[in-house]
């Protein structure tokens, strides 16, 4: 069982990088559950979700002990980034947030979202960056099943469908050069 | 049949449409917005009903109304919205119209605040509104049982006559997980209703009414109404137990919180303690044999019920238990939701006072 919490502002994505996950745990045929939090906002404010893929029955859908954390900004970050079981993982948009998380037991892979999702042709995916580092490091869901969950969510807007593609590509080749 | 993953509100919607519910009637209010958004869509694809009313109180009347008229109909609102609807409630189940009621709560009293809470358990399970009367209270603790338990709460309101609410906490609406829809069912096969005001026809003239003006009357009608709910008492009441056969403490609770107990209790048991749980289905009936059959074993020591309130269903609880045992409670409320380690300290604490207590 893996326990994700992806957070940041509302308007940034998490929300959907979340659903990716969860969907294409589905279609690997794993138990999932995404629950998200957010306020009143459409854009701004704070939203995260909480996405466990797991080979067996989940019972608390909860993730107060993450075993890895998303965080697409700086508040984000420094709200979350104590809570990550010790021996976790953090993945924190460099671009936007410095990636200090003020404790040695948990490994922060500093990823310069919102730059890559640039050069990916749209600063929207940083979300998809943020998810490719995710599936590289964790090997949670396999690569094709966010390609095929993308590819659908996406349909007949192939522009957008292949920006996020090579933001999604480009995530997971940051975490190969560290 | 393969899963889709869906919120817990449109698996409500799912379980609705898809044994026959062709009305829908509401007016908006968070956590439960996405019901009314995904019937507007659905309903008018089968051949149904869709209205956003002017407000709760128009919603439930129509609900009333379409429901009379034999049609399978339902509303849904959040726990402000769900108080005003009472007074329709009420006279629904003086005048035997069966029909679902979706109460998405969220953290009360007053407006409150938007986010989960389990504040409405005596609203819902004594009677919100007046007079001596019940629903039947379906509490699904996933979102495949949103799905599974509103599509059966059509079933059981028509047999019995009598309104059923589907109880859920914001976290369910909200929660996405795999579900497997059940098939459409076909509306032939959905009993006709011989009682329904359903157009004259040539056939005997039908009232339904909640105006019983004289007392000869009506003491009667509210003794049959009571036969009903003894008869649901006897035949519906439903909980499932986790490892309470050797459990020194049994916990309980309903809806989401019940699953994180259910973690809790496997923690627990990680460390040792012999715990277990029972998590009501029926909130109403209130499943007390199961409660009954804890008490009975001289293994446990104590119940512990966790809820998203300051303590509602615990007194249930204590009605089951009878005294036999001690039972604690432990509850957040303002839209907090413990967390697994949270209730484990609760259980052992719980398990320490009824240690000092003996």
């Amino acid at each position: 069982m893996i326990r994700i919490l992806l957070a940041g502002q509302g308007g940034q994505g998490v929300l959907s990088a979340g659903r990716f996950l969860a969907e294409s745990g589905l279609h690997e045929g794993k138990e999932v559950s995404y629950l998200p939090a957010y306020g009143p906002e459409m854009r701004g404010g704070t939203a995260n979700c909480a996405v466990i893929i797991s080979e067996e029955e989940i019972a608390s859908p909860l993730c107060t002990v993450p075993d890895v954390l998303v965080a697409l900004n700086s508040p984000s970050f420094h709200k979350f980034a104590s809570r990550v079981k010790s021996g976790g993982i953090i993945i924190v948009n460099g671009s936007i947030s410095d990636s200090y998380a003020g404790r040695d037991d948990v490994s922060v892979y500093d990823i310069p979202a919102n730059d890559l999702a640039i050069e990916a042709g749209d600063v929207r995916a940083a979300n998809m960056v943020v998810l490719g580092a995710l599936v590289a490091l964790t090997h949670m869901v396999e690569e094709h099943s966010i390609i095929n969950c993308l590819r659908e969510k996406f349909v007949g807007k192939q522009n957008v469908f292949a920006s996020n593609e090579r933001a999604f590509r480009l995530g997971i080749a940051a975490v190969a050069q560290k | 049949m393969s899963k889709i993953l869906l919120h817990g509100t449109e698996a409500i919607c799912e379980g609705a449409i898809r044994n026959g519910c062709r009305a829908f009637f509401g007016y908006p209010i968070t956590p439960q917005n996405e019901v009314p958004e995904y019937m507007s869509v659905k309903m008018p694809e089968v051949g149904g009903v869709f209205v956003q009313a002017e407000s709760e109180v128009a919603a439930i009347n129509m609900v009333y109304g379409a429901a009379g008229a034999g049609t399978r109909a339902m509303t849904s609102s959040s726990s402000p919205g769900v108080s005003l609807k009472q007074e329709g409630i009420s006279y629904i189940a003086c005048a035997r119209i069966p029909c679902v009621i979706v109460n998405v709560m969220r953290a009360g009293p007053g407006l409150g605040g938007i986010q989960p809470a389990q504040g409405d358990y005596f609203q819902a399970t004594k009677g919100g509104g007046h007079g001596d009367y019940h629903l039947i209270v379906l509490a699904p603790s996933s979102v495949q049982e949103a799905c599974d338990f509103t599509y059966r709460a059509f079933d059981l309101a028509d047999q019995y006559r009598v309104p059923v609410m589907i109880l859920a906490d914001g976290m369910i609406g909200q929660l996405m997980e795999p579900v497997e829809l059940p098939p459409m069912r076909d509306l032939s096969e959905i009993p006709e209703k011989d009682w329904a005001t359903s157009g004259h026809y040539g056939k005997e003239r039908r009232v339904l009414n909640s105006l019983i003006i004289k007392p000869e009357e009506l003491e009667p009608h509210v003794n049959a109404l009571q036969e009903t709910y003894n008869e649901i008492y006897r035949n519906e009441r439903r909980a499932l137990s986790y490892r309470t056969e050797d459990a020194e403490i049994v916990l309980t609770a309903y809806g989401t919180p019940a699953r994180i107990v259910k973690s809790a209790v496997n923690e627990l048991r990680r460390r040792g303690v012999a715990a277990g749980c029972i998590r009501p289905i029926t909130l109403y009936p209130f499943p007390d044999d199961a409660f009954a059959a804890c008490a009975a074993r001289s293994c446990t020591k104590a119940f512990l019920s966790v809820e998203l309130s300051l303590g509602q269903m615990v007194e249930d609880v204590r009605l089951a238990v009878n005294g036999k045992k001690p039972v604690y409670f432990y509850g957040r409320t303002g839209g907090n939701v413990p967390d697994e380690e949270e209730i484990v300290r609760a259980a052992l604490d719980a398990l320490e006072r009824a240690e000092a207590d003996q």
